[in-house]
């Protein structure tokens, strides 16, 4: 459901852009609002959330797509965790859909995907893993689960396909999610140049972030 | 099926509610049967040769541009590996985006159900099934992801909408070739959005047969490059 947010830029008490192909991560307080804006359209934004306090209690795609009965991710849903938690609420969307089932881009899985000599791309899970290594926390590849894909067009048909699409975001379109808890932010950036979800062209994302209301 | 190329080398039920794990060897086969219709198994894969190389809905999904799983999918690893293959289907669509029931879902649908109460029958959720399965190979939650939920549909409508539809029948099967030595792990248990009142997961029967990996010519290779790659990749694994 498209939704617009009232909050000013001006206003975030942080904000920052991140190239294609960067990884972030950063701690967000219980009530801060986060936005990911897609600045020049049609980028994907494979992100992952963990409970701050707890990582093994982290986003779970499977049980967000379940208690909605939906399979795509808008203003309204509920981001749940592996233990039933609410992570994150999205309270503002001005794409209207984004993708939690195609998950990351990896070396192994471009070569799957594209051609076996696609081993040397750059990928999201290798921006995952380096990301990971420096978080405070011991996290490894066994923390990164299905993840999702802010602004990625991944249409599910009745008869049980999986189409990867143009997008139907456009240039500054954003997300905006409040959280609920103490929240881990992981992102790639995706720098993936085999994919028309992006138009093979990947570009740079700005994050912002503002402090609890009252 | 062809039992002359194929013979079972061991054979035993698995119980409503119970949970159960095996390294299956590479070629060998796992055939589950549903006995009595409306079977649900929730399952998980993992390399048995380096347990952190394990199955991926997502690459899964992806790399074959599906939704649901049946008869020649491959069930690809984080790796870009074949951990199964789907070599007979008569049910035609199992769900792996949906996930598994907790404690929590049990007991708030069925109520509680403890061991005090009903011994072996009481209410076991497919969570903490799988926690204490995955516990034996000393793997734990972080080690659990989205699971494949073999004889369950969840229809998918044209807005993204879930719905249950009642799917498996009696005498249904499905079967799973090993294409690495896999380590499965399976929980007999409801699945969250069945809307039956009462729990009664049904028996399902468990046959391991013998079996070789995928011949050249082997449907599952065959059916997309996507798996050709697949299988290439999970060969050059072994030799």
């Amino acid at each position: 459901m498209l939704v617009e947010s009232k909050l000013d830029p001006q206003s975030a008490i942080f904000d920052q852009v991140l190239e294609a192909g960067l990884g972030f991560t950063h701690t967000l307080e219980p009530g801060q609002i986060f936005r990911i804006v897609d600045l020049e359209g049609n980028q994907a934004v494979d992100t992952l959330f963990y409970n701050a306090k707890d990582p093994s209690d982290r986003y779970s795609a499977a049980d967000t797509i379940r208690e909605q009965g939906n399979v795509y991710l808008s203003t309204g849903t509920r981001i749940l965790s592996s233990e039933g938690n609410t992570l994150l609420t999205i309270v503002a969307d001005t794409c209207g859909r984004h993708d939690t089932l195609g998950g990351a881009c990896a070396a192994e899985s471009n070569q799957v995907r594209y051609a076996l000599e696609k081993r040397f791309m750059h990928s999201c899970r290798d921006t995952f893993l380096l990301t990971l290594s420096s978080c405070t926390h011991d996290m490894t590849k066994r923390d990164i689960t299905a993840n999702i894909n802010f602004f990625m067009n991944v249409p599910v048909t009745p008869a049980g396909k999986l189409t990867f699409e143009d997008g139907i975001s456009a240039p500054g379109r954003y997300v905006e999610l409040r959280a609920e808890t103490w929240v881990r932010v992981l992102i790639s950036n995706c720098p993936q140049l085999n994919n028309p979800c992006n138009g093979y062209n990947p570009t740079p994302v700005r994050l912002l972030v503002w402090a609890a209301a009252g | 099926m062809t039992e002359a190329k194929h013979p079972v080398i061991a054979e035993e039920p698995l119980r409503g509610g119970q949970m159960w794990s095996r390294v299956l060897k590479r070629g060998q086969r796992l055939r589950l049967t549903d006995l009595e219709g409306g079977a649900a198994v929730a399952a998980l894969l993992f390399n048995a040769d380096d347990l952190s190389e394990r199955y991926n809905m997502p690459d899964t999904l992806k790399a074959q541009h599906i939704a649901r799983l049946t008869q020649n999918c491959a069930l690809f690893s984080d790796m870009g590996r074949i951990l199964c293959s789907i070599t007979a289907d008569s049910v035609g669509w199992h769900d792996t985006v949906t996930g598994h029931s907790s404690k929590r879902h049990v007991q708030t649908k069925y109520g509680s159900g403890s061991y005090q109460q009903l011994r072996n029958d009481f209410y076991r959720n497919t969570r903490d099934n799988f926690l204490v399965e995955l516990g034996k190979y000393e793997l734990g939650k972080r080690d659990l992801g989205p699971n494949l939920n073999l004889f369950v549909k969840i229809a998918i409508d044209d807005a993204g909408n879930l719905s249950f539809v009642p799917n498996s029948k009696a005498g249904d099967f499905v079967e799973l070739r090993a294409e690495l030595n896999t380590l499965v792990v399976l929980s007999n248990t409801p699945h969250p959005l069945d809307p039956a009142a009462v729990y009664a997961p049904k028996p399902v029967n468990l046959a391991i047969l013998a079996g070789t990996p995928a011949p050249s010519d082997d449907p599952c290779r065959l059916v997309r490059p996507e798996n050709a790659r697949g299988f290439a990749l999970t060969e050059a694994y072994f030799a």
